[in-house]
């Protein structure tokens, strides 16, 4: 009888050692962030996911209860306008966080894959909301959807996308495009979680400097942008 | 029965400011406007408890 063997490596289980090497539990759930991200410029992040939560959750009641409701009763009304505000603070938050973190260069230390999914998350975004305006059921939407044809036609992409047809517009708009932003969302979070919050260029400064070698040596070897220790002075 | 009215009349078409060939209405120049001033005090108001928090890192102690 031979020894025991090893137990063979099965594809859930290297699945799970990537997920844990790649996003520790201690960084996927930290108890706490540096100093520097007690800014007001860090909150817009978060303000865009509120407001994505408002969104999905006022449109799965929009959805359930169809056109003729939203259109006709008092409550639908008022739920439509939630969803029609949220949507506007969505983009509100969103732009401005976008400007906050092109001013901070939030692609430093490694953070590429960061920016882009947050970028291609705001280019998803757009569609996403016109096909929600072309999905109204009204002379708005009829008025948006000629208007959204010519345009599409005239760069060429009017075969694939008919902004005139609700059936289509409205599953773009209540599945295939809302769970391309969830899906963007959450991986430019768990993106964030694994590489940290970009800290200010001054701080980042002061971070190579004091890794940088004597005059004459070879270049350092962490990459600017690397994030600084928690406990590191706070430039405020 | 209209309860409520618009505190706004809307029944007319959109303002609109026109410039070579950008035309923008003045609905969307008020939101972008906006946009930029809440960006300009996002970066320069403080944020509550920001000080105490950075002292407390500094000195190793409690920031509550």
């Amino acid at each position: 009888m031979s020894a025991a063997q090893p137990p063979k490596p099965t594809w859930t289980g290297r699945v799970r050692e990537a997920a844990v090497e790649a996003l520790p539990p201690e960084k996927l759930l930290p108890d706490g962030q540096p100093t520097y991200v007690a800014s007001w410029i860090y909150i817009f992040g978060v303000a865009s996911i509120a407001a994505l939560v408002v969104i999905i959750g006022s449109g799965v009641i929009l959805s359930l209860k169809g056109p003729a409701w939203w259109h006709y009763t008092g409550i639908g009304h008022f739920i439509n306008s939630i969803h029609l505000w949220a949507v506007e603070l969505f983009f509100f938050a969103m732009v401005v966080h976008l400007w906050g973190k092109y001013w901070m260069a939030a692609w430093r230390g490694g953070r590429t894959r960061v920016w882009i999914t947050g970028a291609v998350t705001f280019l998803v975004a757009v569609p996403t909301a016109l096909t929600g305006y072309v999905s109204q059921q009204n002379f708005d939407a009829q008025w948006i959807s000629t208007q959204a044809k010519d345009g599409l036609n005239s760069v060429g992409v009017g075969a694939f996308f008919n902004v005139t047809n609700f059936g289509q517009m409205y599953s773009y708009h209540v599945f295939l495009l809302p769970l391309a932003v969830v899906g963007l969302v959450a991986a430019h979070v768990l993106l964030v979680r694994r590489h940290g919050v970009v800290p200010p260029f001054e701080l980042d400064r002061t971070a190579l400097a004091t890794r940088l070698p004597q005059a004459g040596g070879p270049p350092p070897a962490v990459p600017v942008g690397e994030p600084p220790s928690a406990r590191t002075e706070v430039t405020s | 029965m209209i309860v409520l009215a618009a505190v706004f009349n809307l029944n007319h078409p959109a303002h609109v400011v026109e410039w070579h060939f950008i035309q923008l209405s003045v609905a969307n120049l008020i939101v972008i406007a906006l946009m930029l001033v809440v960006f300009a005090l996002a970066i320069t108001l403080p944020f509550p408890g920001a000080h105490a928090r950075a002292i407390a890192r500094r000195t190793g102690g409690d920031p509550e």
